[in-house]
C-alpha cells in the first residue's frame, strides 16, 4: 500500500494537531526531524477538526492548517470538518 | 417585531463556488479564441472547464489573512535572527556558502515563477485554475521577496552575497537553473503546468525545501529556516495545484496522454538534473547533515512519487523514463558534483573544500557502494596535492550539455568510471550532450534549443569580458576578464574556503561573541 504523509514545522501551535492525528490514525508514524515533524501513514490519514479543538480548547478553521504546513503527499478530500489524504491504490 | 435570524453561514464548498466560479463571465462582444490565444496551440482538449477541482477551495480572502499571518511569524523571526547576531551561532563559517548557492540559484527562480504563473492564469478559459495560478504567482513573489530580505542580512557580513541577480544571467554554473525556467516559462500554458506545477512542485520540491531547510535548522541557520518552511508552507497548496491540472487535463481527453508523458519525462529529467546542486549541499556542503542525497531521493522520489505514479497509471500515466537512470546517479552525483566545482572553483561565486576525515567517515557509510572505491581516493590525492603545495585548479573550460547546459561531468549508466557523451547533428552543427535523456529532448524541438546561451561559448566567443577588453593583448588572462565581467572578486569571492576572508572573519567574531576581549 502506498504511504501518504503530512508534515508539520515543529512549534506551540502544531502540538496539539500532530496529538490529535497520532490519536485519530492508530497506524500513523511520527518521524521527527530537525524543526520538523513528517507523518506517514499506510494509505490513508485523517485530520479532525474536532479533536483538534478539543486539544486547543477554542474554535479551528482546518484552513489554519496551511500556517504551518510544510508538505503533503495524496489525493486531498477536504470538508469544514475533516481533512482526508489518501492514496488509493 | 421580526427576529434576528442569524444568517447561515456558507459551507466550504458554497463560498468556493461563489467567490471563485461565479466571479466569472462569459463574454459576448469579444470572441473566446481572441481572449485567450494560447489554450489550443500544444493540442491539449479541454472540453469542460468547469470539471476543475480546487481541492484546497482556499478563496481570495482566506488567502490573504494566512499569508499575512505567515508574514507576521516570518519577520519577527528573521528580525530576531538578525538583531542577535544569530549568523554567529551557525555550526561553521562553511555553511554560509549553502546560502549563497540558495540566493544566486533558487530565489531568481521563485521571481520567474511568479511572471509565469501569473502569464499561464491569463491564459486559462476556467475560473478555478486562473484563482489557483493568481494565488501561485503571488506566493512566488513572497518567497523571491522573503528571501532576498532574509539572506541581505549575510551580505552584511560575508562575501558572495553582492550581486546575486546579475550573476544568475551571467556565472556558468548559474546557467542550469537560470535556463530550466527560461524554457518552461517559453512553453506554452499548458507544458508550464505540468513543468513547473507537477514535475517540480509536486515530484521534486519536497527535494529542495524539505531536507535543505531542515538541514539549515540543523546547522543553527534560523533566518534560512524560517523564509525554507514559510515558503513550503505555500508549497503544499501548489502541489496540489499540479497534481489536479495533471488529472484535469487527462481527464478531459484521451489525446492528452500522449503529450502530457512526454512532458513529465521531459520535466522530471530536466528538474532532476538542477537538483544536482542540491544534492552536493546536503552531501559536502552542510557541516552538519540530516540525511544523504541519496537517502533523501529514497524517501521523497522512490517513495512518495512511486506512490504518484501508482495513482496516476489509471490514466495510462507510467513512471518517467528517466527514473532508471536516476536510480543508478544516485550513488554517484553529489560526489561528482562537488568534485567538479573543486577543481572549478576559482570561477565560482562561493568556496569550496576537501571534506574532513570525519565527513569522509559518514559519506562512506552513507555511500557504501561507491565512495570508498570511486571518490574517496580522490580526496585522498587532491589534498596529498595541496599538502604539497600543488592545489588543482582545471583553467581548461568543459564541454557543457546543450540541453541542460551541466558541464560533462556524468558517467555513463552502469560504469562510474566513463564519462557519458552523446552527440547529434542538425542542420550542419554539431550538439554535445550529457545523457540520452537531455539528447532526446533536444532532438524533439532542436529550434528551442540550438538557442541556448552557453557560457564556455559565450566566453570562447569573447562575448564574458568587460567592455573594451583586448583579448588579444599580450598577457591577456582570460579568467581575471570573465571574473570581472561576473563581479566577482578574485582571491575574496572564490576559491578555497580555507585561508578566506569568510573564515577569518567568523572566526575572529565568534570569538568576540563568547570572550570579553
Amino acid at each position: 500500500m502506498s504511504t501518504v504523509f503530512i508534515a508539520f514545522q515543529t512549534n506551540e501551535e502544531t502540538r496539539p494537531i500532530i496529538e490529535a492525528i497520532v490519536e485519530d490514525n492508530p497506524h500513523a508514524r511520527v518521524n521527527e526531524a530537525p524543526a520538523m515533524v513528517k507523518i506517514d501513514a499506510d494509505g490513508r490519514l485523517i485530520v479532525k477538526r474536532s479533536s483538534i479543538e478539543e486539544r486547543l480548547g477554542r474554535e479551528f478553521d482546518l484552513q489554519e492548517l496551511h500556517v504551518n504546513l510544510i508538505s503533503l503527499s495524496g489525493n486531498i478530500e477536504e470538508d469544514e470538518d475533516q481533512f482526508v489524504l489518501v492514496w488509493k491504490n | 417585531m421580526d427576529m434576528q435570524v442569524a444568517k447561515k453561514k456558507l459551507g466550504l464548498k458554497e463560498k468556493y463556488q461563489v467567490m471563485t466560479r461565479d466571479l466569472n463571465w462569459t463574454p459576448t462582444y469579444q470572441k473566446m479564441e481572441d481572449i485567450y490565444p494560447y489554450v489550443h496551440y500544444e493540442g491539449i482538449k479541454i472540453h469542460d472547464w468547469d470539471r476543475w477541482e480546487d481541492p484546497f477551495r482556499l478563496t481570495m480572502d482566506a488567502y490573504w489573512k494566512y499569508q499575512a499571518e505567515k508574514e507576521k511569524k516570518l519577520y519577527a523571526i528573521i528580525d530576531a535572527y538578525a538583531q542577535n547576531n544569530g549568523h554567529l551561532n551557525v555550526t561553521d563559517a562553511r555553511y554560509i556558502n549553502t546560502v549563497k548557492l540558495f540566493l544566486t540559484g533558487v530565489s531568481p527562480l521563485e521571481y520567474m515563477a511568479h511572471r509565469g504563473f501569473a502569464h499561464v492564469g491569463r491564459a486559462f478559459p476556467g475560473p478555478g485554475p486562473r484563482v489557483a495560478c493568481l494565488m501561485q504567482s503571488l506566493d512566488e513573489m513572497r518567497h523571491f521577496q522573503t528571501q532576498v530580505h532574509a539572506i541581505s542580512n549575510y551580505n552584511k557580513y560575508y562575501n558572495g552575497f553582492h550581486d546575486f541577480r546579475q550573476w544568475h544571467d551571467r556565472v556558468w554554473y548559474l546557467s542550469v537553473p537560470k535556463s530550466f525556467f527560461d524554457d518552461a516559462i517559453t512553453a506554452g500554458p499548458f507544458e508550464f503546468m505540468v513543468a513547473i506545477g507537477f514535475s517540480f512542485e509536486y515530484v521534486l520540491t519536497n527535494l529542495l525545501f524539505v531536507p535543505f531547510v531542515s538541514g539549515a535548522a540543523y546547522n543553527g541557520d534560523m533566518g534560512t529556516m524560517a523564509y525554507g518552511f514559510s515558503a513550503q508552507s505555500d508549497e503544499a497548496r501548489h502541489m496540489t495545484l499540479g497534481l489536479e491540472v495533471i488529472k484535469f487535463i487527462l481527464e478531459q481527453d484521451p489525446d492528452n496522454l500522449p503529450i502530457v508523458q512526454r512532458w513529465i519525462d521531459k520535466w522530471t529529467w530536466r528538474g532532476y538534473r538542477v537538483l544536482t546542486l542540491v544534492a552536493m549541499m546536503m552531501d559536502y556542503m552542510l557541516p552538519k547533515r540530516t540525511m544523504s542525497w541519496k537517502e533523501a531521493w529514497e524517501i521523497y522520489f522512490e517513495e512518495n512519487g512511486g506512490a504518484l505514479f501508482r495513482d496516476l497509471s489509471r490514466y495510462g500515466i507510467r513512471m518517467p523514463k528517466c527514473a532508471e537512470t536516476i536510480r543508478f546517479e544516485k550513488d554517484h552525483l553529489s560526489h561528482q558534483a562537488w568534485c567538479t566545482f573543486y577543481n572549478y572553483t576559482a570561477a565560482t561565486a562561493f568556496h569550496t573544500w576537501i571534506p574532513t576525515e570525519d565527513e569522509m567517515q559518514w559519506l562512506s557509510a552513507k555511500y557504501p557502494d561507491s565512495f570508498d572505491k570511486y571518490y574517496r581516493p580522490r580526496w585522498e590525492f587532491w589534498r596529498e596535492q595541496a599538502a604539497k603545495g600543488n592545489r588543482f585548479y582545471n583553467t581548461t573550460l568543459p564541454m557543457l550539455c546543450q540541453t541542460c547546459q551541466i558541464p560533462m561531468l556524468f558517467t555513463e549508466p552502469g560504469d562510474p568510471t566513463k564519462i557519458c557523451y552523446r552527440e547529434t547533428d542538425y542542420k550542419g552543427m554539431k550538439y554535445h550532450f550529457c545523457s540520452d535523456h537531455c539528447k532526446e529532448i533536444f532532438e524533439h524541438e532542436p529550434e528551442k534549443y540550438v538557442q541556448a546561451w552557453l557560457p564556455v561559448h559565450q566566453i570562447y566567443q569573447g562575448n564574458c569580458f568587460p567592455e573594451g577588453t583586448d583579448p588579444s593583448a599580450e598577457g591577456f588572462d582570460p579568467l581575471k576578464a570573465v571574473l570581472q565581467w561576473y563581479n566577482v572578486v578574485h582571491g575574496r569571492d572564490n576559491l578555497d574556503f580555507d585561508g578566506s576572508e569568510d573564515q577569518r572573519n567568523f572566526a575572529a567574531w565568534r570569538a568576540q561573541a563568547t570572550r570579553n576581549v
